[in-house]
Formats: C-alpha cells, sequence, structure tokens
C-alpha cells in the first residue's frame, strides 16, 4: 500500500499573495459590465458621503470666518427675550436712538454704537424695479461694521440731523438699477419718496446660505423713522467693545444700563437681548451642522444601500458562477483557495470602488465649493472613514457569498445549469 | 511535497491496485422517489490499465466516474485509492488527492469560459502553488502533446469542439496525475474527431504511463481498452481483458 501525499504544496507568502491578486483582476476584468455595476454602488455611496460633509464642513467654516471678520469685538442689542431666541420680541417695544446714545455715551466699556431699523423695500430707478433692504442707520455703521464707502461719500452730520432724504447704495443694487454707470448723484424712489444717491459701499460678496450683503440701501435713520417707517424705533443696536474690556464686561454693562432706561424691576425678565460674536456662531454654525448631520445621514444611507447593492451582486454572481467554481474544485482547488479568491475579488473591487468614490466625492464637492462661494476643506478623517467602510463592505459582503460558493460539492457545483 | 519537486513524484508505484471499490453503492433521494444508481460494486483497477466502462443510459457508470474522481462520495461501501480509504479523508485532503492524483475529462468538456485554452490548462498549475513560468512551461507542453500548438491564445468559443474537448484533455493530464478519468469524452464529437482523442488517450495509456478509466457509449472506442467493464442496473455485469485491442476498426 502506497502512502498518499495529500500535504500542501504551498509557495511563500508573498508570492502567492500576488498571484491571488493577480487572479482575482482577471476575473474582475473578464466580467468587466458586472464589476463595474458592483463597484458603482460604492462609487456613490463613498462619494455622496465624502461630497455631503466636504460641502457641510465648508458652509460651517464660512460662517465661521464671515462672523470672525464682523469683528470678535462686536455686540448685538435686540429686543424681545433672549429666552425665545433674538427677533422674536414682536411685543416687546423698540429702542430709541436715545437708547443707542446712552450706550455708547454712559459706558466706558463701548466705544461706539449704531442705531439700526430696516424694512423691505422696492428700489426704483427709471423702468427699473428692485427690492431691497433698507437700513437706517448712521456713519457709525460703517465703523462698528468695518466697512468703507467705495465711491461717492458717507453721511453729512448736517442730513443725519435733519433726516435728509440721501441714500448710499450696495454693489448689487447699484447693478440692478444702474448697471455700469455711477450712479452718484442721480435719484431712485423708495416707498414714493424720492431719494439722492451719494455713495457706493465696499463691496462684500454673499454671506453664509448666500445672502448678499451687498444688497442694502442706507439712510440716516431719522429720514429712515420719518419717511419710511412713520415711527420713532431702533430694532438693532451695533456696539462696540473698548479694547481694555471684555465682551462679557460689556454685555452686563448695556444690560444694566438698558433694563434702568427701560424700567425693568428687579426679577423681571430682561425684555431684550445682547448677543456677542461667539453667540451668534454658534447658533448659525447650529444651523449648518444640523444640515451637515442631515445630509450625512442620507448620505451615509447611500453608502450602506451600496454595499448592499455589492453583497446582492456578489450572490447572483456566485449562482452564476457556481459551474466555474465547480470546474475549479474538480481540478484541486481547496474550499480555502476557492474562498480567498472571492474574498480578494470583492476587496479588489470595493477598494477601486472607494478610490474612484474619493475621487468622485471631493470633485463633486469643489464643484459645490464653488458654486456655493464657500471654502474647499475636504476632511481626511472623513475620506478615511469612507474608504475603510467600503473596504469592509467588500470584506463582509464578499466573505459570506464566497464562503457559499466554496462549500459546495464539486459535482453539485458541475451540475448547476 | 516541497517547493521544486517535479508533479512526477506523485506517480503510483505500479503493478499494485490503484483502485478498488468494494461494495459501492449510491443511493439518490428517499422513501417512493429513491434512485438506486450503483448497487454494491466491486471493481479493481491495476496501475497502468486502460478500462473502458460501457453500458445502457442509467445503469450508473457517470455515478461510479464521480466516485472515482472524489466528485461525490458514495452511499455505503469502501473506496480505496492506493490502498488508502477515501471516506476517511476530510474535504481538504479530497481535494488535494484530486490535485496530485486525479485527472477529469467531461462530456461537455467544462472549460472556464472567456479564458484562453493555455489558462484553462494552467488553473490545476494554479492550485499546485507552481511559479508562473514553470506553469507556462507544462501547459505548453501539455497543449502540444494534445495537438494545439499555436491555439495556445484561443478561447473556448474560438475552438472546435474536438479542440476544447483537447484542452480539457491537456488540463486534465498537465499535472501528470496516476489516473485520468474520462466520462464520454467523445460524447460530442464526430467519428474522426473521436478517433483523434483516442488516440491521444492511447498514447497517454502507453507512452506516459497514465491510468486511464473511460465510459463511452461505442463499441469501435472501446476496443482502444484493455479492459472492458459492463454496467447494467448499478451493478457489473461483465468484465473482460479485450482480446482485440490494437486491432482498431478504423
Ligand atoms: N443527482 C441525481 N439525483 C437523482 N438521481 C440521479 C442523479 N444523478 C444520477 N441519477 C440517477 O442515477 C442513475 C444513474 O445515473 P448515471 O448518470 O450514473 O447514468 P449513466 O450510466 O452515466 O447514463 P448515461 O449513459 O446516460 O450517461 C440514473 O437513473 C439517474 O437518473
Ligand atoms: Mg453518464
Amino acid at each position: 500500500m502506497a502512502a498518499l501525499n495529500l500535504t500542501f504544496r504551498t509557495k511563500c507568502g508573498a508570492d502567492m499573495f500576488f498571484e491571488t491578486f493577480r487572479l482575482a483582476l482577471h476575473a474582475i476584468f473578464r466580467n468587466a459590465t458586472r464589476s463595474f455595476l458592483t463597484v458603482l454602488g460604492i462609487v456613490i455611496g463613498v462619494a455622496a458621503v465624502i461630497a455631503m460633509v466636504t460641502v457641510g464642513q465648508g458652509s460651517t467654516d464660512q460662517v465661521e470666518e464671515e462672523v470672525a471678520s464682523l469683528g470678535t469685538n462686536l455686540l448685538m442689542v435686540m429686543p424681545g427675550a433672549t429666552q425665545q431666541g433674538p427677533g422674536t420680541g414682536g411685543s416687546a417695544s423698540s429702542f430709541t436712538i436715545a437708547d443707542s446714545d446712552a450706550i455708547e455715551s454712559e459706558l466706558a466699556s463701548i466705544r461706539v454704537s449704531a442705531p439700526t431699523n430696516t424694512r423691505m423695500l422696492t428700489a426704483i430707478f427709471g423702468n427699473n424695479n428692485y427690492a431691497t433692504t433698507v437700513t437706517g442707520t448712521d456713519n457709525r455703521f460703517m465703523d462698528v461694521r468695518d466697512w468703507n464707502v467705495a465711491s461717492g461719500r458717507a453721511f453729512y452730520e448736517s442730513e443725519l440731523r435733519s433726516g435728509t432724504m440721501v441714500c448710499i447704495i450696495g454693489e448689487t443694487v447699484k447693478k440692478e438699477l444702474f448697471g455700469n454707470s455711477d450712479p452718484v448723484d442721480t435719484f431712485i424712489r423708495l416707498k414714493q419718496v424720492s431719494c439722492r444717491i451719494i455713495g457706493v459701499m465696499e463691496e462684500k460678496g454673499a454671506s453664509s446660505f448666500g445672502t448678499d450683503q451687498d444688497d442694502l440701501v442706507l439712510v440716516p435713520i431719522r429720514a429712515f423713522q420719518r419717511r419710511i417707517a412713520g415711527d420713532r424705533d431702533v430694532n438693532l443696536i451695533y456696539a462696540s467693545v473698548r479694547d481694555a474690556f471684555t465682551t462679557e464686561k460689556a454685555t452686563v454693562d448695556i444690560e444694566n444700563l438698558l433694563r434702568d432706561r427701560r424700567n425693568i424691576d428687579f426679577g423681571e425678565e430682561d425684555d431684550f437681548g445682547v448677543m456677542d460674536m461667539k453667540q451668534i456662531t454658534s447658533m448659525l454654525t447650529g444651523i449648518t451642522n444640523v444640515l451637515t448631520g442631515l445630509l450625512s445621514a442620507v448620505a451615509a444611507v447611500s453608502l450602506l444601500v451600496g454595499g448592499i447593492g455589492i453583497m446582492n451582486i456578489m450572490l447572483v454572481s456566485v449562482t452564476e458562477r457556481t459551474r466555474e467554481i465547480g470546474i475549479r474544485l474538480a481540478v484541486g482547488a481547496s474550499e480555502g483557495q476557492v474562498l480567498l479568491q472571492f474574498l480578494v475579488e470583492s476587496i479588489v473591487l470595493s477598494v477601486i470602488g472607494g478610490l474612484l468614490g474619493i475621487l468622485l466625492g471631493l470633485a463633486l464637492g469643489f464643484l459645490g465649493a464653488v458654486v456655493l462661494k464657500i471654502p474647499f476643506t475636504p476632511d481626511p478623517k472623513i475620506i478615511l472613514i469612507a474608504f475603510a467602510f467600503s473596504a469592509m463592505v467588500g470584506v463582509v459582503f464578499g466573505y459570506f457569498p464566497a464562503r457559499r460558493a466554496a462549500r459546495l460539492d464539486p459535482i453539485d457545483a458541475l451540475r448547476h445549469q | 511535497m516541497m517547493p521544486g519537486e517535479t508533479p512526477q513524484d506523485t506517480s503510483v508505484h505500479r503493478a499494485t491496485e490503484l483502485i478498488e471499490f468494494r461494495e459501492i453503492t449510491k443511493i439518490y433521494g428517499a422513501g417512493e422517489g429513491e434512485v438506486r444508481a450503483l448497487q454494491g460494486i466491486d471493481l479493481k483497477i491495476l496501475a497502468g490499465e486502460f478500462v473502458a466502462i460501457m453500458g445502457p443510459s442509467g445503469s450508473g457508470k457517470s455515478t461510479a466516474m464521480n466516485i472515482v474522481g472524489c466528485l461525490d462520495s458514495p452511499t455505503s461501501g469502501q473506496y480505496l485509492f492506493s490502498g488508502n480509504e477515501v471516506g476517511t479523508l476530510d474535504r481538504d485532503q479530497r481535494a488535494l488527492l484530486r490535485r496530485n492524483y486525479l485527472g477529469f475529462v467531461f462530456q461537455g468538456y467544462n472549460l472556464l469560459a472567456r479564458t484562453s485554452a493555455l489558462e484553462n490548462v494552467e488553473l490545476p498549475l494554479i492550485y499546485l502553488g507552481m511559479s508562473r513560468s514553470e506553469r507556462r512551461k507544462l501547459s505548453y507542453e501539455a497543449l502540444e502533446k494534445v495537438g494545439l500548438k499555436g491555439r495556445e491564445k484561443h478561447g473556448p468559443s474560438q475552438l472546435s469542439g474536438g479542440q476544447q474537448q483537447r484542452v480539457a484533455i491537456a488540463r486534465a493530464i498537465v499535472t501528470r496525475p496516476a489516473i485520468l478519468l474520462a466520462d464520454e469524452p467523445t460524447g460530442n464529437l464526430d467519428t474522426a474527431r473521436s478517433v483523434e482523442i483516442m488516440n491521444i488517450l492511447e498514447s497517454l495509456n502507453k507512452n506516459d504511463g497514465i491510468t486511464v478509466l473511460m465510459v463511452t457509449h461505442e463499441p469501435e472506442l472501446a476496443e482502444y481498452a484493455s479492459r472492458l467493464v459492463h454496467f447494467v442496473d448499478g451493478r457489473i455485469e461483465s468484465d473482460v481483458p479485450n482480446q482485440v485491442r490494437g486491432r482498431h476498426v478504423f
């Protein structure tokens, strides 16, 4: 009786790995259509995650950058209880110009304070109409916002005191009504009121959420109150904190002063709010973060669906390839060798899908950043996670169908038609 | 076996019983619908023989071949390969038995689609863990032996039936198996093509010392064998040496 030689004759690891890898590539290209469909699921999933997160991150960065550019020493004072959020105090009484002046003159911590009030109005020049926001204020608005007049001039003191209807327009309003011609010293109409243009503001560009900061008309606040609003209200005060003081100290100062001026009793809630830029930033980024989270969740679902697609195609392909597996088993492949082949094949597929997905996702993210005019700041962490996920999808969803295939009896696999 | 050794090390000592069936049965299904495909087969095949199995359709020839080829397992009985009980081997060991000692040729060729003749022949050598250059060399030799020199790069769809079957034979013998199993290797081929295949099998048996076990329906083709086994209803009806071997009708 001759002893059988039934030991494995394997080669050293690297060689065997290369061989298996080559076989997997071979199988992938032999069935290009099927491979393409498999990869597509992962590409879309990974690309969606990366594009969404990149755009979301970009808009958050944009908000932060923009608010920071307003200056960290800027406070905004609004009527209405802060608990309900700023601007909700419809019933709370507005401020007056005197309130704003008091903040500036009585508080050592405040350098300058600008009263403002705003309405949506249609500006008319000749046959052109353009709906814009009209803000009544004075030259201190340009100071606190660190924003200069580009052509023409700021308001004269006499115009501010007497409430003369002159206006300074933003770049967008200028383009909409005048095109490329110089608007200075021409007249536009705001709510039936004629108004002489004395200047054009510097261009600022879009803000977060795409609101156009150059879409505005400034008029002296007294003229605004008398000719447009018909009241003596001030709805937003910008206050700039002196360098030597903290925003916290300035906030407390303003709160105490206004409580006193508005006769709020001890123990009663404020009927106004003071917000610093940190609060405004966190409020705005809070909104973008929620949006980013939602988008990411949608993207993650599409990644998962892509993974299930891969599993499905691997299962179908195993059925299709049962005869092939039968042939391989018949010529002497072991269960482990067939398993390894399918495993490597699906990992290679999902890694290719992952890489293509990353490229597509970055391209879409870049496109989104350009269109939305936000910074393009891809996050290596997200790219890594998306890549790891696609590789994992390959392993998990490749392993189970492969195991099913490798466990078939050779004759059953061969008979499969 | 260590890397670098040649596949010839797997050849089995001559004049021993290479294959032995003891009371092999195979039953498909159960109860009412059960089919007794093999009803107690005793069979011994010596190394170097060329055995032809004949018999009516449904008599269990393919079932027996599949059991010999370790593609299927018997319901009961013992199968000894070179004196070793195959029933005690696990799945991996049976894969190794197929890899190292057996070559199978099917009636329907069973080549990998969209894969060249050369790569089809290389397939078993990949699982043997052979290097690419070694594989290439042996595969070219095997294809030349079956008369397919120059067709190495053709895929199955570019080859005739006879050529495809010759690729399948090359794939079966490239590992230099102890035994070549051929289940109706000429079943899909015309007479002239069949004779070409039989000449190849005869040469492999005579010149390369490969034991051949073949199923055929054609008495003329069975003449190539040294021994004729007749199956009827899952039993061996007759088992005789072939007196007229070599006096080919064609
Ligand atoms: N997988 C199977 N399930 C159920 N019955 C089967 C199966 N395979 C074969 N049989 C039955 O076993 C019997 C023997 O079949 P086998 O294929 O061995 O016959 P054969 O002698 O090769 O016939 P042929 O000459 O037509 O190829 C037949 O009655 C067949 O119907
Ligand atoms: Mg048969």
